[in-house]
């Protein structure tokens, strides 16, 4: 895909974000993440196109697992590709913060003693 | 025709049921329409709303053969602009 229009990306921005086996202090042993078929992947479409208006990247791909996932398996995937390092950089966290607040996306998780839906993002820090 | 009403995570849980068809007749606003579901309460404060799929607000229309759509706060708690 990239290789066709020659090789005019200069970097390439990526984030994965994999489950933790701990969250608010309890450990958690699954996780079972719930969409909304058809408004979440409208957007997801929709923060690549926001962030497409703001840098200009060759590229971007972003990927988002649903159903069951255990700790360690990979969840999301950012990646963006620009001719330079600035725009990659922040274009890939603009998309990964816009999806966390704005694709309808949730969390059930599985601790030791029952489930649990997840009320809160962290803040990222 | 109707109105497709349909419930996501946590709010599922609480309502007991997936989804619901409504009569269009005298609904006009997303609030119209949590007013016929939810037993006359108001719509609780954090929970979300979309129609066909767009994120909406309580004073957002409805017409017949809309989908409206009601939900938790996604992934966590950053509150969608109203």
């Amino acid at each position: 895909m990239l290789q066709q229009r020659g090789v005019s990306f200069g970097a390439t921005a990526s984030f994965v974000g994999t489950m933790r086996d701990f969250n608010e202090g309890d450990p958690v042993r699954k996780m079972v993440l719930e969409h909304y078929p058809g408004m979440t992947e409208r957007h997801l479409e929709l923060i690549v196109e926001t962030a497409r208006r703001r840098w200009k990247f060759l590229d971007a791909l972003v990927i988002h697992r649903t159903g069951e996932v255990e700790p360690g398996d990979p969840i999301v995937l950012v990646a963006v590709w620009t001719a330079h390092r600035g725009a990659a950089f922040d274009a890939c966290r603009e998309m990964i913060e816009a999806l966390k607040s704005e694709a309808p996306l949730w969390k059930k998780e599985t601790l030791d003693d029952g489930e649990r839906w997840v009320e809160k993002n962290t803040s990222g820090y | 025709m109707s109105i497709r009403v349909r419930y996501f995570a946590s709010l599922r849980d609480r309502m007991g049921r997936v989804e619901e068809t409504l009569a269009a007749e005298g609904l006009a606003t997303v609030s119209d329409v949590w007013k016929a579901v939810g037993e006359g309460k108001p719509l609780p404060e954090q929970i979300l709303c979309a129609v066909n799929m767009d994120y909406a607000d309580p004073d957002s229309p409805v017409k017949d053969g809309d989908e409206v759509a009601f939900f938790p706060p996604v992934t966590g708690g950053q509150q969608r602009a109203r």
